[in-house]
């Protein structure tokens, strides 16, 4: 019967691994190449780089209306409240209060359509991996209203807000070589519409170089993975104790177990 | 108790106090200390009792997440992300009620396999079976009620999904529909009507319940994975020969059950309370928006099996709609366990005395719950439509062919007495 759980078990993980295996593929619906990216929330540094990025660029339209500026100070920091109060928060807010965009929501919809979504949980929501290759894939769209374009999230209602720093992005179309009925090599195509699947950076015309406007879009991701479960390494480093101290009760519980039913063991019967 | 001389301890003297007014030694006595449970019990014996510790952590949990709940359209969504960021241990709170929701039907399922597998539900249990069903759809309905409550995008589009099957009752369905929601859509009256369902009314019925339950286990005793009745045999004193008082051991034995399942436990609340979406579903960290339909629809894990029965009727019959014979299919399965008494005709019990039919047909239901379980989670296909109505045929017939199979196999002969292993 043991043996029979046992496998239940076995069953109801393989079930749970094709399962989330599914989930992948299925956020996985672009062609567009994904970059890994795992966020790394230990690194305080780049936390707080993140936090000042999304203050500058992404804070003007984008709220983090659940998530406040003293606990981020606190976890990403800690900071000093007054330099919170210089360096980050660029309203008259309070360091007590919400994260949130001083955009009104009826200017958001008459500018963009539609209000831009809160970014609390944007990590969660999609995922980190998302969020940083969503950050690395706009290229200049002279046909989109705010001339850009998104690979990851075709036709996206908002501008390339990191322009500045990335400098101007174009997507490069290759051919494609077509194929005669004899088989032998005709001609090559001019460049398709479905098959751009690399973005160029014209150089120098961003403030920074390739690897810093990666790193500036890793830091970000990573800063918005902290906003979206602030108690996350809080709750890790709880589990620890917890799970020793139940390691503990289950070595007592189980010798007071077994001390009891020696007497039923030995029950001539 | 009544003979206690004046120079007895502060503790006797208080007992025998008690003990004159209520019948606290007595009640004690006959359900612990002198109750005789069979002293065969293997590891499938733990999962009442687990299910009755999820109880009680879903119920100390609930009370303190309703401290800083909002129940209103408005403020839901936010009230969950305050408790999780501004109450204190609040996330602690919070993913321990979302994890023990899963959790109780782990422990609640594996408890009814253990029913099927040794047949707790023959006679004299029969009652005690019906119960517990009872208790399963209270915990169903107490589930679905509460999953509306983060008000996510999920929970709001999972809750339309469900309650629209309500219209697909002929005649009735639209009005009946509405009368549910208490609104023309889901709104925040449903979510109020919701939260009064999920913490007043089914907590109540659940407690109420569970609490009958053990009055009726304890009137007819425990059946045993070897299906001997062990009253049969009792010594001169009336005690069951096979029989082992439940204090102290298995109340010792039931809590090396319980740490090994709050280690599990604790391990997904702290390490991985979404369970990879599982748990905790990816569009319910988004506010519920009735313009925005998440991109794939699916309950919680626990309903899955279910649902995907409901999906598997694809056409109308007796010209009505399909969806009405998927809502009946799925109200069948989830309902037909209850009437096992009556379906089982074999002269044995327990599984280990059945024939190769029975152990066969059973092994079939269990992997027909796990697949259509599987194909619950993830978005319809024409080839996973068809397996399902093959899994859904499959899993009816482990019932509606119970009473053939279970005759017409060879059964092997049930000892006089427990086996020990």
């Amino acid at each position: 019967m043991v043996m029979r759980l046992f496998r239940s078990c076995i069953r109801f993980v393989a079930v749970l691994a094709i399962g989330s295996f599914t989930c992948v593929a299925f956020a996985a619906d672009t062609t567009w190449p994904m970059k890994e990216f795992s966020p790394d929330l230990d690194d305080k540094a780049s936390l707080q780089r993140g936090a000042n990025l999304f203050v500058n660029f992404c804070l003007g339209c984008h709220s983090l209306q659940y998530q406040r500026y003293e606990r981020t100070a606190n976890d990403i920091g800690p900071i000093d409240p007054d330099l919170v109060t210089q360096y980050l928060i660029h309203t008259d807010q309070k360091i007590g209060e919400h994260m949130t965009s001083s955009m009104s929501e009826e200017d958001a919809k008459r500018w963009f359509g539609a209000p831009p979504p809160d970014l609390t949980m944007v990590t969660r929501v999609r995922s980190p991996e998302w969020v940083y290759n969503f950050l690395n894939a706009f290229y200049a769209d002279e046909s989109r209203p705010f001339g850009a374009n998104n690979k990851i999230f075709p036709d996206v209602g908002m501008p390339n807000v990191l322009l500045p720093l990335q400098g101007i992005t174009n997507e490069v179309c290759e051919g494609k070589v077509a194929v005669d009925i004899t088989g032998g090599l005709t001609a090559i195509d001019a460049p398709r519409q479905d098959n751009c699947f690399k973005l160029e950076t014209s150089a120098g015309t961003g403030m920074y170089d390739a690897v810093q406007f990666n790193q500036a879009t890793m830091d970000i991701t990573n800063f918005l993975h902290y906003v979206a479960d602030p108690t996350r390494q809080e709750r890790e480093a709880l589990g620890g104790p917890v799970l020793i101290f139940l390691f503990v009760l289950l070595v007592l519980a189980y010798f007071l177990n077994k001390n009891y039913w020696q007497d039923v063991k030995r029950d001539p019967e | 108790m009544s003979e206690i001389s004046e120079n007895q301890g502060v503790i006797a003297r208080a007992l025998a106090w008690i003990d004159a007014r209520f019948p606290l030694t007595k009640t004690f006595e006959s359900h612990a200390s002198k109750y005789y449970a069979p002293r065969n019990f293997n590891v499938w014996y733990v999962f009442g009792v687990l299910s009755m510790v999820v109880l009680v952590i879903q119920f100390l949990t609930g009370i303190w997440l309703t401290m800083s709940y909002e129940a209103s359209g408005e403020n839901a969504f936010r009230s969950v992300e305050y408790i999780m960021r501004d109450v204190e241990f609040g996330y602690l709170i919070r993913y321990i009620h979302s994890t023990g929701a899963s959790a109780f039907f782990v422990v609640v399922y594996l408890h009814m396999f253990r029913g099927f597998a040794y047949g707790s539900y023959r006679k004299p249990r029969e009652l005690l079976w019906m119960i517990g069903m009872a208790i399963y759809l209270v915990l169903m309905a107490e589930g679905f009620f509460g999953y509306l409550l983060p008000w996510g995008n999920m929970s709001f589009w999972g809750a339309q999904v469900i309650v629209s099957l309500i219209g697909a009752i002929p005649f009735v369905g639209p009005e009946l529909m509405e009368w549910v929601r208490g609104d023309f859509v889901m709104s925040g009256i449903t979510l109020n009507r919701f939260f009064a369902l999920h913490v007043i009314f089914l907590p109540v019925a659940l407690i109420a319940l569970v609490f009958i339950h053990i009055v009726a286990l304890h009137h007819v005793g425990s059946n045993n994975p070897d299906g001997v009745e062990i009253k049969q045999n009792k010594d001169s004193s009336g005690i069951p020969l096979d029989g082992i008082p439940f204090h102290p051991y298995y109340i010792t034995k039931d809590f090396v059950a319980i740490v090994i399942f709050l280690i599990a436990f604790c391990a997904i609340v702290f390490y991985a309370p979404e369970m990879f979406g599982y748990f905790i579903e990816k569009p319910n960290f988004e506010i519920a928006n009735p313009l925005k339909t998440p991109e794939h629809i699916a309950p919680v894990w626990y309903y899955t099996p279910f649902y995907a029965m409901l999906r598997a009727a694809t056409f109308p019959f007796l010209g009505v709609d399909a969806k009405f014979w998927g809502l009946l299919i799925m109200v069948g399965a989830i309902l037909i366990p209850t009437v096992l008494p009556w379906l089982d005709r074999s002269p044995v019990k327990s599984m280990r005395y059945k024939g190769s039919i029975s152990k066969a047909m059973l092994a079939l239901f269990v992997i027909s719950f796990f697949i259509l379980g599987y194909l619950g989670t993830i978005p319809p296909s024409p080839f996973g439509t068809a397996t399902a109505q093959v899994f859904t045929v499959i899993y009816f017939a482990y019932f509606i062919l119970m009473p053939w199979y279970t005759q017409a196999e060879k059964t092997k002969t049930v000892p006089e007495r427990v086996q020990d292993h």
